[in-house]
């Protein structure tokens, strides 16, 4: 039973955080279509800006709260994802809008490859150890389970930013300007629309999500590198192809069932393959979920979209 | 070879069959050429024909068929782990070459099926993701099966793979021809493996114009239509994917016996990328550029290797990026570059069996009246 509660806290936890990252891919697909492969080394990226600021701060003030070092290091991280996220959707991706369908994926690729060579040149290969700055001694609210005060962070933290964005798009201006243009990019811009605005509000919003995404991440492992990026953001992916993909509630949905599946996973694979395999293979879940997914039911979840691309 | 003939510049449009026989010629003298600059460049060059064979097989899937398959190298990988499987002393089994090369190729194929099947009805960026998900998991598999029951022998790999030996010709052997002449086994791997890409390409010419390369254009350039004029794409999807991956199986078998030690690093996405990389710097749907690409972007890190290092050395005391982050940022920016500047690649395809050609062929003749 305590094994059972340990797992489930656990990957509600690290589904919190593929429920942000999702949220990102969800939304600049529900708009363009595209599947912006580098949005995982934006994570990157995140977290190693935040790293650096943290280092920055505790070598120029170390006398400093820890709560409040936190807050500037997410805040440069989020300004820095933003800048990039504007970027790239500037330079890379707004020319290939009406390119041919393979284009703007490969550029993707491209790109995020590129996001992690930089990373690479700047930060090097190795791993970072990530500071701590809440507290890691973990609590225990029921004997033989344990929670740090990171993951509860994590937590409500993603819950708070998860429904700051539903406000922000089902509440506000811009939010219905986003909500016209996933709709019908020309019909949106004919409305007056400034659709070209639109989409990179969403890269920037999505990258800004994705840095407090990073943060997390590298918090809850402890570790920070350049390579960092790729996995969690194709689980993320995998959680918004899941959830429906274009569909916010469904990316956060398929986010934690993702965290969930997989962590359970993880900790019971070794019981049904009678030891054969172990957690080692964690990874394969995801994609076997997403393939199962979009074989049979590549709507998703939630997706009501008849998607004519899968 | 026409194809790759006219694609030599300035000779290839007025003399084809001149450019034919300088095509041969550099190949042949190639790497005479390269031995002058020491014996590791013979040995980039086979890389270079391995790469070309691997760009040639994902062209044959990503531009004749139009399916995205970023999860290609776990076909190079299924070739390479049979080679090793059968012919090293890890299960102590040591088949001959001609028995394993068939078995590599078939059980790469098996492979592209496999991967396949599910896949059928995805396109495009779904395609390209299930894909490269198929890729990391053999990977993972390749790094984790050493456990409980030892098959891949974990992230150390396999090694004292047998090389590749022709009917009792050991190709890893020297040929001592005179007294201080000797053929050294590099050259007759090259040469070997010069063979291999020569009748790929044949077969991949033959193919393009056969009635599935037509049912592949069609496919590609719409599907629905093609499948509404009678082409069977789920079996054109199947055949292409398998064929791909047969290429794929090959030049893994090539690999594992050349190198004499296979890893699961060898297989990282990154390859995967690179290669596609290749495919789409040369040219996409176009076996020119499929060679031309890859030779170009396997030599050109080596080539930086060697200039780039020295060079930083000098220019800043120290080593700056270090060749393997050169050639990521290389591959990547090519990436990004040719996409946006040159979408068609180095070399284009010259589009006979394109919808956008007839298309634009037909604007062409309009705008004339």
């Amino acid at each position: 039973m305590e094994t059972l509660i340990q797992q489930f806290i656990n990957g509600l936890v690290i589904g919190s955080v593929y429920a942000l990252i999702a949220l990102g891919y969800t939304m600049v697909y529900g708009i363009l279509g595209l599947i912006n492969f580098a949005h995982g080394d934006v994570l990157m990226v995140g977290a190693l800006v935040a790293l650096q600021t943290m280092m920055f701060l505790m070598g120029m003030a170390p006398g400093m709260s820890p709560l409040v070092m936190l807050a500037i290091a997410l805040l440069v991280a989020i300004v820095v994802c933003m800048l990039l996220g504007f970027t790239m959707e500037r330079l890379a991706y707004r020319r290939l809008r009406n390119a041919p369908r393979l284009a703007p994926l490969i550029t993707a690729i491209g790109v995020s490859f590129l996001l992690q060579t930089i990373a690479m040149i700047i930060w090097g290969r190795n791993y970072h150890t990530y500071p701590q700055l809440i507290s890691t001694t973990p609590l225990q609210p029921i004997e033989g389970v344990f929670v740090t005060p990171v993951q509860i962070t994590i937590v409500i933290a993603s819950a708070a930013l998860m429904i700051g964005l539903l406000l922000l798009v089902n509440r506000t201006k811009i939010g219905r300007a986003m909500r016209a243009t996933a709709e019908n990019h020309r019909v949106a811009s004919l409305m007056g629309v400034d659709t070209n605005a639109v989409i990179a509000f969403t890269f920037v919003v999505g990258a800004a999500l994705a840095a407090v995404a990073g943060v997390m991440f590298a918090s809850n492992y402890g570790i920070a590198h350049y390579g960092m990026g790729f996995m969690p953001g194709l689980k993320a992916f995998t959680a918004a192809v899941l959830g429906g993909i274009g569909n916010l509630g469904g990316a956060m949905l398929g986010g934690v069932m993702l965290g969930l599946v997989e962590s359970f996973g993880a900790g019971y694979i070794e019981h049904l393959t009678f030891g054969f395999l172990n957690s080692s293979y964690q990874d394969i879940f995801a994609f076997i979920i997403l393939g199962l997914v979009l074989i049979f039911r590549p709507t998703g979840l939630l997706g009501e979209r008849v998607s004519d691309r899968a | 070879m026409n194809e790759l003939a006219a694609a030599v510049p300035w000779l290839g449009k007025r003399n084809p069959m001149a450019a034919r026989w300088l095509i041969l010629i550099i190949a042949i003298v190639a790497p005479f050429i390269a031995w002058q600059f020491g014996k590791s460049w013979v040995r980039i060059l086979d890389f270079a024909l391995l790469y070309m064979m691997l760009a040639l097989g994902l062209n044959l899937v990503v531009g004749f068929a139009g399916l995205l398959d970023l999860g290609y190298i776990a076909f190079y990988a299924v070739g390479a782990y049979t080679f090793a499987f059968l012919a090293s002393p890890h299960f102590d089994v040591h088949l001959p070459f001609w028995v394993i090369l068939p078995l590599g190729a078939g059980f790469a194929a098996l492979a592209g099926i496999m991967l396949g099947f599910p896949v059928l009805r995805l396109r495009g960026d779904y395609l390209a993701i299930v894909t490269l998900g198929f890729g990391e998991i053999v990977r993972i598999f390749m790094l984790n099966l050493n456990y409980p029951v030892n098959i891949t022998n974990g992230p150390q790999g396999i090694n004292m793979i047998d090389p590749i030996n022709l009917f009792g010709w050991d190709l890893s052997r020297n040929i001592q021809v005179t007294e201080n002449f000797t053929i050294n086994s590099l050259f007759l791997y090259y040469y070997f493996f010069l063979l291999a890409v020569a009748a790929s390409i044949v077969f991949i010419q033959r193919l393009q114009i056969s009635r599935v390369g037509r049912a592949w254009a069609a496919m590609r350039d719409d599907e629905l239509a093609a499948k509404a004029i009678g082409i069977n794409t789920r079996n054109m999807k199947l055949l292409a994917f398998s064929l791909g991956a047969t290429f794929g199986g090959v030049s893994g078998c090539l690999f594992g016996a050349f190198q004499g030690f296979v890893s699961p690093e060898s297989f990282s996405l990154m390859e995967s990328i690179a290669v596609l990389t290749m495919v789409v710097f040369g040219g996409m749907g176009n076996i020119a550029g499929a060679v031309v690409g890859a030779f170009v972007l396997a030599l050109l890190p080596e080539v930086l290797r060697d200039v780039a290092v020295p060079l930083q050395q000098t220019l800043f005391g120290h080593v700056l990026l270090d060749p393997e982050v050169l050639r990521m940022l290389l591959l990547s920016l090519a990436m990004i570059l040719m996409m946006l500047l040159r979408p068609a690649g180095m070399i284009p395809a010259r589009a006979r069996y394109s919808h956008d050609h007839h298309l634009s062929n037909k604007l062409k003749q309009g705008g004339a009246k």
